[in-house]
């Protein structure tokens, strides 16, 4: 089942690609205004919003806000209207500059500063000349990103829900003694928490409370959760141990290692089925940054699961989960910027390409030991390519 | 100011310092901003970037010209060296990361930030386009010269000999300099430091310059190729002018004294750049390699040094070994540092005065036909083996016409015969085709005047995929 949502995902943003004609243009050359070849400067002070030009030409336009006032201010660029907001740059402390940077279609604007972001701002009206440059759509977004979340969310309730039920059918064969179906569940169980690790640390403690490492553990904290479990499945010699025999947890800590899984995974359900539970488009493409960022940094090294060795089902979930976030996201990105739409496409097929070749969730994968250095390598390697564009991913989404 | 018209050809930096000519080199349209936009070596103004890109900054050596920066230019004190794999079959994709590479190389040594945008602004929720850890930086001389391994064109061979594959239609654009070395005698080559597809060469005056410039180009080829090795190298070994002090290898040694200098033209054309005649040579093979006339090969070897069994050596023995004093550098037959050795001198029973088996006799060029070559290599200091003994030595680069005639057998003489070998090891290797430059005037600038990124915009090595 674990399967099912991704596809149906893909799917639905197949269906958008033919409507899309418009792409925008990555194109540096046409950054900033013509007139200076460089940023439109914005001074926001208590009384006034003084934008360097009145004017510029259509395409990558960027506004250099500095702060020149004593309160924390705002920029927007808002529509012809002067309601909808095309693009804005928030929290701008005393004394400090940041960009905004717009793809802007031929036509009026407003420009508006908001020191002490109260009230309707000082604002000023904004032309945008016909560049000839090709410009996406911008704004209107609202909808797509609605639609996104909603699916996000469910999606995150769907493998919440599997992953309780996995849970208890691994901590009932873990305080039973049952060793053997203990091992066999762990990494297939562990897959529908590592698509949705990033919200699950969204809400703090719980991460922690069931995905610490031994190595991660402070001196002389409590040890719970999944890996604590590990250890005990897969117990190592003393040479894997720093030299010390490793202690089995007794009977009762069993039990009790397995309910603290059982509890906790329980709060993680509640948190996301609570109905104010929301995860933002921008949360959305952060997580599937993160999601690759987890891979880099723990599983392609081994390091996340280094007694059962069983690196590659997180590999591969945080990998799903990564998909998936894109996957709700992936027609806005095609609108505004068909060229990373392509990149990430074309990246994450050449990764599950290099998972595929040493198994899947269903059928189990290559224990991480086994790898060859080269295979380690080139996973690596396939995991840099589709981050970095990945790391782009927000900016498109959110237009900031 | 006749020097500031644009189009101006820069040429290799001759004098000592910095010529201003090529501070200008960028091409076309910069030079004319120049003027106006007055001085900013900080990378930080480049976000105001038509004033940094055409800031003539202390420090810079021009990107563009009819040869790559980073041979005949001044030798920088630091090194970061990086030898990469292509990861992808695709030729587009290679093309793509060279023209990639050739913008923010074109950026990063005049002083700029690798992106437009700069390292602390553009859009908010996007990674900034530099790395940043150069931003108040000056340019600090940085150069970045490129070159091409033997993999590029033919693969890498099988250990059972299989021959490897020709991934992007190179295979007959292979030249014959770019050989696979032969196994040197006592050679202890580990394959993780030794060749590569492609190799950047960075130096620059402050050793953070380098590995920013190094760690931004890896970052522009996620997708397309990944680092293999990498070497960082302090204290510059060689002159490569006239007016640079020879400075001392880790035995305590000049180092490079008969160096062939840029102020030697001559010397140049018959010992460092590839001549027409080359390809010429090549075509009989069915070889077409004009792409590389007026290039050069890249000769780079890790040599790691035992210290610490040199450093209980008599001062007799060292000298002998390397055939010139220790203070001065000048050769044991007399003289000072650039006296010509005389290696018919002798001393009592008749005994040479430059031993038979010392460093300076058997590297000379009367030794070896004739042949020198430029040399450009760092110190380097690995930290330390299990053994508590440094991982330290000599990162020997050298740029040769051609390494058959002008390498190799010396090589081959040094390995099997030098004194000095008992102290060394060569742990890596690698042998990369340096493509001429990007000519002036061809960069593609934005309307800030800055190279950016274009789809049909030069790059280094094009000739090669004409």
């Amino acid at each position: 089942m674990s399967h099912r949502p991704t596809a149906a995902l893909a799917l639905a943003a197949a269906l958008v690609l033919p409507l899309v004609a418009a792409c925008v243009p990555n194109d540096p050359a046409a950054s900033g205004d013509a007139t200076t070849g460089g940023a439109i400067t914005v001074a926001s002070t208590g009384d006034a919003c003084d934008v360097s030009t009145a004017e510029a030409p259509s395409g990558t336009l960027t506004f250099t806000v500095t702060n020149e006032g004593d309160d924390v201010t705002e920029f927007y660029l808002l529509g012809e209207d002067g309601l909808r907001v095309v693009s804005e740059v928030e929290n701008i402390g005393p004394g400090l500059s940041r960009d905004l940077v717009v793809q802007a279609r031929p036509g009026t604007y407003w420009t508006a500063c908001k020191p002490g972001m109260v009230g309707d701002g000082i604002r000023a009206e904004f032309t945008v000349t016909d560049s000839g440059t090709e410009v996406g759509p911008t704004g209107d977004t609202a909808e797509q990103l609605a639609a996104a979340e909603a699916s996000y969310v469910a999606y995150v309730k769907d493998q919440v829900g599997a992953l309780v039920a996995g849970t208890q059918e691994f901590a009932d064969a873990y305080a039973a003694g049952d060793d053997a179906t203990a091992r066999d569940l762990y990494a297939a169980t562990r897959v529908h928490w590592e698509r949705v690790e990033p919200v699950a640390e969204s809400f703090g403690d719980l991460d922690p409370l069931l995905d610490l490492r031994e190595a991660d553990l402070e001196d002389g904290a409590t040890w719970t959760g999944w890996h604590l479990v590990e250890k005990d499945l897969w117990q190592p010699t003393p040479d894997a141990n720093g030299g010390v025999t490793y202690t089995p947890l007794t009977p009762e800590q069993r039990t009790a290692a397995a309910a603290d899984i059982v509890a906790n995974t329980a709060k993680l359900q509640e948190q996301v089925n609570d109905p104010a539970f929301t995860f933002e488009a921008f949360q959305i493409a952060n997580g599937a940054k993160e999601l690759l960022d987890e891979v880099a940094t723990g599983k392609v090294t081994g390091e996340e699961e280094i007694w059962s060795h069983t690196d590659l089902w997180d590999f591969q979930a945080n990998v799903d989960g990564a998909h998936v976030a894109y996957e709700v996201l992936a027609d806005v990105v095609q609108e505004r910027d068909a060229d990373l739409a392509d990149a990430l496409d074309e990246r994450f097929a050449e990764l599950q390409d290099l998972l595929t070749a040493q198994g899947s969730v269903e059928s189990g994968f290559t224990s991480y030991d086994d790898l060859t250095d080269a295979q380690v390598k080139e996973l690596a390697a396939a995991v840099d390519a589709l981050s970095e564009p990945l790391s782009r991913l927000t900016t498109t989404v959110t237009g900031a | 100011m006749s020097d500031t018209t644009p189009g101006t050809p820069a040429e290799p930096t001759t004098a000592p310092g910095l010529s201003r000519r090529a501070l200008l080199g960028i091409g076309g349209g910069v030079a004319a901003v120049a003027a106006a936009a007055g001085f900013g070596a900080s990378r930080v103004a480049a976000q105001a970037s038509a004033a940094a890109a055409a800031s003539a900054s202390p420090g810079t050596y021009a990107f563009t010209g009819a040869r790559q920066a980073g041979v005949v230019t001044p030798a920088q004190d630091r090194l970061y060296l990086a030898a990469f794999d292509v990861t992808t079959d695709s030729r587009d994709e290679l093309v793509a990361l060279l023209r990639r590479w050739t913008t923010i190389a074109a950026r990063l040594t005049q002083g700029l930030p690798a992106g437009p945008f700069g390292a602390a602004s553009g859009p908010y929720d996007a990674p900034p386009d530099d790395t940043g850890e150069a931003a108040d930086l000056p340019p600090a001389g940085l150069t970045l010269t490129f070159g091409f391994g033997r993999s590029l064109f033919v693969g890498t061979p099988a250990p059972d000999g299989t021959p490897g594959t020709d991934r992007f239609g190179l295979a007959d654009r292979l030249p014959g300099g770019l050989v696979a070395l032969p196994h040197f005698p006592a050679d202890a080559l580990d394959p993780a430091r030794s060749d590569g597809d492609l190799v950047v060469q960075a130096c620059a005056d402050d050793p953070q310059v380098a590995v920013h410039a190094i760690r931004n180009l890896s970052r522009a080829a996620f997708g397309a190729a990944t680092i293999r090795w990498t070497q960082l190298g302090y204290g510059r070994t060689s002159s490569t002018t006239t007016a640079q002090r020879t400075p001392r290898n880790l035995f305590g040694f000049k180092d490079g004294t008969a160096n062939v200098k840029a102020e030697e033209p001559d010397a140049l054309d018959e010992h460092v750049w590839v001549p027409a005649s080359a390809a010429d040579d090549d075509t009989a093979d069915g070889v077409d390699s004009a792409w590389l006339t007026g290039g050069t090969y890249l000769v780079a070897r890790r040599i790691r040094m035992l210290v610490e069994t040199w450093d209980r050596t008599s001062l007799r023995e060292q000298e002998a070994l390397v055939g010139r004093n220790k203070g001065e550098g000048a050769p044991l037959s007399g003289g000072t540092e650039f006296t010509e050795p005389d290696f018919a001198a002798t001393g009592r029973a008749d005994a040479p005065l430059i031993a038979t088996n010392s460093h300076v006799r058997l590297a000379h060029p009367d030794q070896n036909d004739g042949v020198r070559m430029l040399r450009r290599g760092y110190n380097f200091t690995d930290g330390n083996d299990s053994l508590g003994r440094l991982d330290a030595g000599l990162f020997f680069l050298a740029f040769v016409r051609d390494p058959r005639t002008h390498y190799v057998p010396m090589q081959n003489r040094l390995s099997g015969q030098d004194g000095l070998m008992e102290y060394l090891q060569h742990t890596g290797s690698g042998l990369f085709a340096v493509p001429p430059g990007v000519p002036d005037g061809a960069l593609v600038l934005g309307p800030d005047g800055t190279p950016v990124d274009s789809d049909d915009g030069p790059f280094v090595g094009e000739a090669l995929f004409a």
